[in-house]
């Protein structure tokens, strides 16, 4: 076990001296080597300056943003028995979305892991999305483009599902037709946020004023507004930040041949690109680029992308010598150890073409919020935590962070204590922590892991990839990571 | 137990003359200390921050010990509905509020005149339980001396060890409980133990609480406790060790009595 704690080393270090040289400390690696790249949120927080409308109406919860987690959120509060007496009001900046079932697949998809999952079996949007469509990731390959090193999930298709893939806007619908039953629950669209005065203090409401000049009263304020959230400006909190000057490409594709509920990732000199399926012939695409690459995709006919998509899947990189030597005295040192070395490979599908419209890009990130709570106030998903979409972990984060909010203020109002209570938001802040903090910092340590050509590096991140083939306690631990079953 | 019995009573001079000759739980050198830091009451971070992180624990024992006696919560949200509730020493009202914010009936008793205003004060704050709780500005024993058996449970927390006559103090608050009442303390042990962390390490090292908030002398340990309510008619169903942990500001159950305790009696139905 020396060679894997040895080898686990080597990985991490290697990620972790690529770019930067970081204290092993997360904490103070956040706020030591980012110091240049902390934002300090502005700290103007404007007390009652605006003039107080009469329509000052009173909520015990307020849900600034109508996303995916938020609305999600508000529909887990107004469900839990504790908090259904609770006045819920749920603000969106955008206009009402009207769902409309749609042959065409979506080219905006999240893969849920199992709590995720669970989350909105409980919350009854599930049944919603069952009865429509979602794929199911039985296996998934992962395999390196320098090297023969690959992992593959679930080889023997024992285990259950690894994630379920759903479209972003079936999802939001699933949870829309549940929040409309729930009478505690008021929703304003179009509400754009003008100014957040928080109190700061428990017992006393906060106040948040639309640019429509309609004001609201809240005894404890969530933040599910996004990245750029308003309610984390307005607690000043520090956020530490940085881009990646990588862009996600997004795309349905249809496959050549039919392949059944397989997830496939392959790391790139340049990025990494990804398949997961929708259907037995069309795939979603998550295709992390440069940002000058993926401009340069964007512009390119169709068929011209689909070439490089192809290339980007099948194309041999030369192998280079000195990871190759690493890699075979790797593989014998196993042999040695009469360990199973060699995993069978399923050869990777090839495109055949793309679905009109579905190519678009984002940029991508990386961000988190020092603090998830102050009296009266709190974060979830993307407003406390941004991560790049390589692992699929953004959304499932998000979820997580609902999950234990909901449970977290069902025991505060259980135990007579006010919503906004830091006593409570502390311990939903101390559990998301412990979880969010590692799974963002792995996903950003891989990212920057495989950014890179050089050799020992890329031997470092071979043997890593071979050594969880082979070692099953750590690949389980990886999947179980992966599907969130340390979530709680 | 060097208890000091039949000391007069200084408390609350002018309103009180009629106290003047009896014995007395309240320590005036004590009462003066807490209404002095009576401003920072409610702040979560300010000197009675432990206090306000033990609110989950204790209710919580609460809860607990009186399922363990048959009491069936009806209602998630309001779950101590129709409970007389008698809070001893309630201070500020850090725990009367939550109590009464899930229904029970709740009194809140305090020697301190400074601290009854803050709780009556704060207490505005939250509409809910303006119907349900209400604070009474007197000791235990002048309190016990008009009422009795009017509670189904009395709360005694963080405040038997600032008490001077901790018999009488007991006998008092058993007096005013229902026969198959519920009493519910918690406390800090005095052995050695106790001493380094609750008043060395919490006071002076640490000092997550103002030099001079506790005095060993008033520790009292958990089978002295058991003692002086066996003496009252009620019986101890469970003892059980709290830590607080000064990095996290948090308590956690610990089987460990040797710094605080809570404990739960039963009154019994009759002599």
């Amino acid at each position: 076990m020396n060679y894997l704690h040895i080898s686990i080393n080597v990985i991490v270090m290697a990620a972790i001296y690529t770019k930067y040289s970081l204290p092993n400390n997360t904490l103070s690696f956040i706020t030591k080597a980012y110091k240049n790249t902390i934002f300090f949120g502005p700290n103007h927080i404007v007390r009652n300056i605006f003039n107080q409308k009469t329509n000052n109406e009173a909520f015990d919860i307020i849900v600034v943003g109508g996303g995916m987690v938020g609305t999600t959120l508000a529909c887990a509060l107004a469900n839990n028995k504790c908090l259904q007496s609770k006045k819920i009001l749920l603000l969106e900046a955008g206009n009402k979305q009207k769902y409309v079932s749609n042959d065409q697949y979506s080219n905006r998809v999240v893969a849920l892991n199992k709590y995720s999952k669970l989350l909105l079996s409980n919350i009854g949007a599930w049944k919603h999305i069952q009865s429509h469509r979602f794929t199911p990731i039985v296996k998934m390959q992962i395999w390196d483009a320098y090297s023969d090193a690959m992992l593959t999930f679930n080889d023997d298709y024992l285990s259950q599902a690894l994630a379920y893939i759903v479209e972003n806007d079936l999802l939001l619908h699933a949870v829309h037709t549940q929040l409309s039953k729930k009478k505690s629950v008021t929703i304003i669209n179009n509400a754009k946020v003008e100014h957040i005065n928080l109190s700061n203090n428990i017992g006393i409401d906060s106040n948040i004023l639309l640019k429509s000049g309609e004001n609201f009263k809240a005894k404890l304020l969530i933040g599910a507004d996004g990245q750029m959230s308003k309610v984390r400006d307005a607690m000043g909190v520090k956020y530490v930040d940085w881009d990646y000057d990588q862009m996600g490409i997004v795309a349905t594709v249809k496959l050549c041949e039919t392949i059944e509920n397989v997830a496939w990732q392959r790391f790139l000199p340049n990025g990494t690109i990804a398949l997961l399926p929708l259907t037995n012939s069309l795939c979603s695409l998550v295709w992390c680029i440069t940002t000058e690459e993926a401009k340069r995709l964007l512009q390119i006919s169709e068929e011209e992308f689909i070439d490089n998509l192809n290339d980007a899947f099948l194309k041999v990189y030369p192998k280079d010598e000195l990871v190759k030597c690493g890699m075979q005295a790797f593989k014998k040192l196993f042999e040695n150890f009469q360990l199973p070395s060699a995993v069978s490979r399923q050869l990777q599908p090839s495109i055949a073409g793309i679905v009109d419209g579905s190519r678009a890009a984002f940029p991508l990130g990386f961000g988190h919020a020092l603090h998830y709570v102050q009296p009266g106030v709190a974060l979830v998903g993307d407003a406390a935590h941004r991560v790049n979409p390589l692992a699929g972990q953004g959304v499932n984060l998000g979820f997580g962070d609902v999950t234990v909010l909901v449970e977290v203020l069902a025991k505060a109002v259980n135990n007579g204590a006010l919503i906004g209570d830091t006593t409570y938001l502390h311990n939903y802040e101390s559990i998301r922590l412990k979880y969010n903090i590692p799974t963002m910092l792995t996903i950003d340590a891989l990212h920057r892991l495989y950014k890179t050509t050089a050799s020992p590096i890329i031997l470092a991140r071979s043997l890593g990839l071979q050594l969880t083939n082979i070692v099953k306690p750590l690949k389980n631990f990886l999947i179980k990571h992966a599907a969130g079953t340390e979530n709680i | 137990m060097n208890f000091v019995l039949s000391i007069s009573t200084t408390v609350n001079l002018k309103e009180n003359e009629s106290a003047k000759s009896k014995s007395t739980t309240v320590d005036t050198k004590e009462l003066n200390k807490f209404s002095n830091l009576c401003q920072n009451w409610w702040n979560p971070n300010g000197e009675m921050g432990p206090l306000h992180t033990m609110n989950p624990l204790r209710i919580q024992f609460i809860k607990d010990g009186l399922k363990n006696v048959g009491f069936v919560e009806n209602s998630p949200n309001y779950p101590f509905k129709g409970l007389m509730l008698l809070d001893v020493g309630c201070g500020g009202g850090i725990l009367s509020e939550p109590l009464a914010r899930i229904g029970a009936n709740v009194t809140g008793l305090d020697a301190s005149k400074e601290l009854v205003a803050i709780a009556n004060e704060h207490k505005k704050l939250d509409e809910s339980i303006s119907s349900n709780l209400s604070y009474v500005n007197k000791s235990v024993e002048e309190f016990s001396e008009e009422t009795t058996e009017k509670y189904d449970v009395v709360v005694a927390s963080e405040i038997l060890e600032h008490v001077i006559d901790q018999s009488l103090f007991l006998k008092s608050c058993v007096k005013l409980l229902k026969p198959k009442g519920s009493i519910f303390i918690t406390t800090i042990n005095k052995n050695l133990i106790s001493y380094l962390a609750g008043i060395i390490g919490a006071e002076y090292i640490l000092q997550v609480l103002p030099i001079g908030t506790h005095d060993w002398n008033k520790f009292i340990s958990p089978e002295d406790t058991r003692r002086l309510l066996n003496e009252c008619n009620c019986n101890t169903r469970l003892i059980h060790g709290l830590l607080y942990n000064p990095m996290t500001y948090q308590w956690s159950w610990t089987p460990l009595k040797s710094i605080n305790y809570a404990l739960h009696a039963v009154k019994n139905e009759c002599l």
